[in-house]
């Protein structure tokens, strides 16, 4: 079998004497959406700032498309497929919602010493952000500062500047973070139209959300692995109910 | 709160053709010395908007201003101090010599932010001022005498005050216009994205302190053009000109102006030396007066003084 896209091997980040992520295994397959839950403080946004290169691992190795990225910086992972979204929202509040996408598209667009064209004139920036903006749903509030959206829209634009990449693997730290029901159902569509065309990694704490779209799930508590295997797997494993799910769940 | 007639946008363009009547309207008042002033405004008004380039649209805050003005205005004494009088060869000089200066600031200090970035800045800026007061050679702390005016194949005569003043205002107009293409590139995009979130600029793919050292590189070498024009309109330059408080004097007028809209800082430059020039008339304490109107105008212009007439925008001008 061939290589998955990304895995680690015994990655480990400690905080002093904090164990974070202890000596973790995972590996995201080609083309899946692999989600990863767990009670807060299993570890699950340091995982995301290792994979994406904000942090260092202090060892392990992380592997993606059959290269190691274990010291890679954030912008070169870019570079290679790797996108991200963050848990609290992250975008160019000064910015319209379209030049947040369009800096996105831009940065995959070769380099940027171009100091003389207007920006706002290239349609070969413009055109393809309008275009995830109207994935997203946002087609109507590209011209909005991004300051003014409300928090939905925030977090489409969020995930809308994640995709305009055009990435290969994309971490969504939490896509759902805060959303009412109405936004949620729209994200798990957009996520679920998604599904084929790119891989995910899904850290996300609504569990409808989770068992609708993951193919694989991987239960993080204390920083280790405790189970990976298919949804149907998950929800019927004791361990799990017992670490995680809680009581309601175990009853 | 005032408005222009024609709307904000226009006020640039009012601000301009003022600028350009100031010589033959003080000849006329019989009064020369404004023309003079005016075209120390404008030469400062050139190094407040090379600092709006990359604190405005960068969020770089270079307390090292000062020492790109004196960088380029050296440049043009040490060259006529052997005898090179050609213009051409002191500008290029002087800003590539500003530009050098500007790319080793840059590419320490760009590794840190905020206060920090200020105060490295800061030092860098006080270590070539030191270098000046203790170069004998070139008149160390005295300053050095310059014999003649920059010469461009006799195509100006800086020697007389009006020339001077439209060769200042070219090169302010010609600045405000490359600027404003730069602010709205992909490269100025570049540069806005990673102002206001940085973290974000890298995660979406951006190099970003490559960019930031090239902007800062390019505001350093806008500023030594505005140093050699100073050093024409004085035919002298001393380390005084790169003393720290210059940088905060360049600093203020950004601040005052407005940062973040190019014509703000020129503003800024109009509004801080006709105050500084008019209240240093009324008493030797004029300092006194300037630092209450100065703080006034910050805290109640928080776009400063063109956000102020333009209508207070939500956010800065768009170049």
């Amino acid at each position: 079998m061939a290589e998955p896209l990304l895995l680690t091997e015994r990655l480990t980040k400690r905080f002093g004497g904090l164990v974070a992520t202890d000596e973790l295994d995972l590996s995201v397959v080609d083309g899946e959406v692999h989600a990863i839950i767990g009670p807060n403080g299993a570890g699950k946004t340091t995982l995301i700032a290792q994979l994406a290169g904000e942090l260092k691992p202090d060892s392990g190795t992380i592997r993606f498309a059959g290269a190691d990225i274990t010291r890679l910086a954030p912008h070169l992972r870019s570079a290679r497929g790797l996108a991200r979204s963050f848990q609290i929202t992250s975008i160019f509040a000064d910015l319209t919602a379209l030049d947040n996408v369009a800096l996105a598209v831009q940065a995959h667009a070769g380099h940027s010493f171009r100091f003389w064209r207007s920006a706002e004139t290239e349609t070969a920036l413009r055109e393809p952000a309008r275009a995830v903006l109207a994935q997203v749903g946002l087609a109507e509030r590209a011209d909005a500062p991004a300051a003014s959206l409300a928090h939905g829209e925030k977090r489409a634009l969020e995930m809308a500047m994640a995709l305009a990449t055009r990435p290969r693997l994309l971490l969504l730290d939490e896509p759902m973070a805060g959303m009412g029901p109405e936004d949620s159902v729209r994200i798990v569509g957009l996520l679920a139209g998604l599904k084929g065309s790119l891989t995910i990694l899904l850290v996300e704490h609504d569990m409808d959300a989770v068992f609708a779209l993951a193919d694989r799930i991987t239960v993080l508590v204390d920083g280790s692995a405790i189970a990976c295997g298919l949804p149907a797997e998950i929800r019927d494993n004791a361990e799990v109910r017992r670490a995680y799910l809680g009581e309601e769940a175990a009853s | 709160m005032l408005r222009l007639a024609g709307g904000p946008r226009s006020l640039p363009l009012i601000g301009m053709i003022l600028l350009a009547l100031v010589p033959p309207v003080s000849l006329g008042l019989g009064e020369p010395f404004y023309i003079d002033l005016f075209t120390r405004i404008m030469v400062f008004g050139i190094a407040a908007l090379s600092l709006d380039l990359v604190l405005g649209y960068g969020g770089m805050a270079s307390f090292s201003h000062a020492a790109y003005l004196g960088v380029g205005a050296y440049a043009m004494g040490i060259l006529s101090f052997y005898g090179v009088t050609d213009g051409f060869v002191h500008f290029a000089v002087a800003g590539l010599a500003a530009a050098l200066v500007a790319l080793f600031v840059g590419a320490v200090s760009l590794r840190t932010s905020g206060v920090y970035f200020l105060m490295i800045t800061l030092a860098f800026a006080q270590m070539v001022y030191f270098l000046a007061i203790s170069v004998n050679k070139y008149g160390g702390d005295d300053g050095l005498n310059i014999k003649q005016h920059s010469d461009f194949a006799g195509l100006i005569d800086l020697d007389n005050a009006t020339a001077l003043y439209y060769l200042v205002f070219g090169t302010l107009v010609a600045f405000l216009w490359i600027c404003g293409r730069i602010v709205k590139s992909r490269f100025g995009m570049v540069l806005r994205g990673a102002k206001s979130n940085e973290r974000r600029m890298s995660a979406i793919g951006f190099p970003t302190f490559r960019y930031k050292l090239a902007a800062f590189v390019i505001s350093g070498a806008m500023c030594g053009c505005a140093g050699a024009l100073l050093a024409n309109q004085a035919l002298f330059v001393s380390p005084a000109l790169m003393h720290w408080s210059r940088s905060g004097e360049i600093l203020m007028m950004v601040l005052m102006g407005g940062t973040g809209s190019l014509f703000g800082p020129v503003l800024g430059a109009v509004v801080y030396l006709v105050l500084e020039d008019t209240l240093s008339t009324i008493t030797s304490y004029w300092q006194l007066l300037l630092g209450p109107i100065l703080i006034v105008i910050v805290i109640f212009a928080r776009h400063g003084i063109l956000g102020l007439l333009a209508g207070a925008p939500r956010r800065p001008a768009r170049g």
